[in-house]
């Protein structure tokens, strides 16, 4: 048995990018609008109505301040769902993964074709909010064209861990175990709404665990236009989640799938 | 003839019960070939584990003389696959079905197109090829199914079942399709329970039976080999149908639920008298595969 399973991309991993990237192009429409018009709610109500009350936090406006929280959060929203439930929707109802399969490819390829799929929405939908952030006046300098790249890495880093979820799942009612006991105290605690440093001194420490608050700290400064910093820490913390989620999900995806 | 699939001493177990139980197996190059089985026999698994979606746990595989599951991506990419039940894409169209499953062979989209519009024809599916896969009925599936096998122009076809619950219409259809195939010069591996199916399609096929193969041979040789050339079918009082078959001597004398078979090598005699009988009716005809296929795996329902 090998030890380790890696992926090819040429005619393979491709393939299944392109499979999803089909799928969603015949949803263009409503997906862009709830891309669009999620952001925009959240923005302006709580950036523009919270941030009155707030003003600043951190050296820069409410509105930046959230904006940049909400930028990686909806990040892994994206990759964390779309792994769970849509992936698990092709592994096991629609039996999409058997049929491929049947091809040249393995699962390794599958599954790396859906984590490159999972961060291009991360991309599709953080462009949108950054739009809405810049309409809105939130968003302070072209340094926030980084950001984009950032989401892909947010996207590949939870839709690893998403897909372990999905290789473990006897059913859709599992995922709420993860969203209930993983995600939501990553959301709450990971510096969206407000500084980490808030917190108290052991939960901080905790947090540096978390990778949403590597995503939030790298493009915070991107958004605002201040210097960044541990940027090499904050890229290993996500890939490293994204690579170990991998490697496991594949174990996991193989086990189950190739019987 | 160079074998296209060659199984030695192939052993799958799932926790411990063991499902496949030392299979050998040669499949000719240019043939087709039949697995027969009841439900349970192992015949899905063996597939499976030829073409490297499932651990083996003992023996050795060779298709197109390269080693299974090391090669199982260089097999796969010469074999077509047609599932046992259909698992086409349903976000797409039956074009757009074909077309992405082509990606995943690599197929260079020039290519592609040409070989979607022959395909579709080949299948008589030209005229759906915008249609949603939720609006095709089960014979266009599994239509669909059998081009999308084909799409990257395959060397060994393996079908799991290609007619079952399909309406005579269709399944003629198809055996015309795999007949062509087989034509072309392609290798054939079908798993069926229609023993119609097997005489009309297979040159040679197996009977296997709880992980074991119980017979090899060509249908004809088969059919001579195990059962008696003339049955005679019998439904009716029993009493007389014992009677009337009791008085034509030789012969092997079996009853299933309210039918009594009759197998002897010269049915005349039987026939005659039973014709003389207003009670009984009765049916008079060739022994065929299904009667070897009985006698080898027994009569006991399967699951």
């Amino acid at each position: 048995m090998a030890l380790l399973y890696l992926p090819r991309f040429q005619g393979a991993a491709l393939a299944v990018w392109r499979r999803n990237t089909l799928v969603w192009r015949k949803l263009m429409l409503p997906s862009i609008l709830i891309n669009f018009g999620e952001p925009f709610l959240y923005l302006l109500g709580l950036g523009y109505g919270l941030g009155l009350f707030i003003g600043e936090m951190m050296h820069m406006p409410y509105l930046t301040f959230l904006a940049s929280g909400i930028l990686a959060s909806s990040s892994m929203n994206t990759a964390s769902f779309e792994a769970m439930f849509s992936v698990y929707t092709r592994m096991i109802p629609q039996k999409t993964y058997e049929a491929i399969l049947a091809t040249p490819l393995e699962v390794q390829d599958i599954l790396a074709g859906e984590m490159l799929w999972c961060a291009t929405k991360c991309v599709i939908s953080g462009g949108a909010i950054l739009a809405v952030a810049a309409l809105l006046g939130g968003v302070h300098t072209w340094h926030a064209l980084w950001v984009p790249p950032v989401l892909f890495l947010t996207g590949l880093c939870f839709s690893g861990m998403g897909l372990i979820m999905s290789a473990l799942a006897p059913g859709y009612d599992f995922f709420n175990y993860y969203v209930t006991l993983v995600l939501t105290p990553m959301f709450i605690l990971s510096g969206v709404f407000y500084p980490v440093t808030s917190l108290p001194a052991a939960l901080q420490s905790l947090v540096q665990l978390l990778p949403l608050a590597h995503a939030v700290d790298l493009i915070r400064p991107l958004v605002a236009g201040l210097p960044l910093s541990n940027v090499p820490l904050h890229l290993a913390v996500l890939a490293g989640y994204g690579i170990a989620g991998y490697l496991i999900a594949v174990r996991l995806t193989r086990r189950r799938l190739l019987v | 003839m160079p074998a296209v699939v060659e199984i030695k001493g192939l052993i799958k177990r799932y926790d411990s019960r063991e499902v496949v139980r030392g299979i050998d197996l040669n499949v000719p190059a240019g043939r087709c070939f039949g697995l027969l089985g009841p439900n349970g026999a192992g015949k899905t698994t063996t597939l499976r584990l030829l073409l490297g979606q499932s651990p083996v746990n003992g023996g050795e595989i060779r298709v197109f003389g390269l080693p299974i599951p090391q090669a199982g991506r260089a097999v796969r990419a010469r074999t077509g696959i047609v599932p046992q039940a259909d698992n086409l894409d349903p976000d797409f169209t039956v074009a757009e079905n074909l077309r992405v499953y082509g990606r995943y062979f690599g197929i260079p989209a020039t290519t592609l197109d040409a070989r979607i519009r022959e395909l579709l024809a080949f299948v008589d599916l030209t005229d759906r090829a915008d249609a949603r896969i939720a609006t095709l009925s089960g014979g266009m599936k599994r239509r669909l199914t059998i081009a999308r096998s084909l799409i990257n122009d395959p060397e060994l076809v393996v079908l799991d079942e290609p007619t079952t619950g399909l309406d005579p219409q269709v399944r003629h259809m198809i055996w015309g399709r795999l007949r062509d195939l087989r034509q072309s010069g392609k290798t054939l591996l079908l798993t069926t329970h229609y023993m119609e199916e097997a005489e009309r399609l297979c040159d040679e096929l197996i009977i296997m039976d709880q992980g074991r193969i119980l017979e090899q041979g060509t249908p004809a040789a088969l059919i001579r080999k195990h059962a008696e050339p003339e049955v005679i079918e019998v439904r009716g009082e029993e009493r007389l149908a014992r009677q009337a078959l009791a008085a034509a001597g030789e012969g092997r004398f079996e009853a299933v639920g309210d039918t009594y078979y009759y197998y002897t090598r010269d049915a005349r005699a039987v026939v005659k008298q039973l014709e003389g009988m207003p009670g009984l009716t009765f049916l008079h005809r060739p022994a065929n595969l299904e009667d070897v296929f009985l006698k080898l795996t027994g009569r006991e329902l399967r699951d």
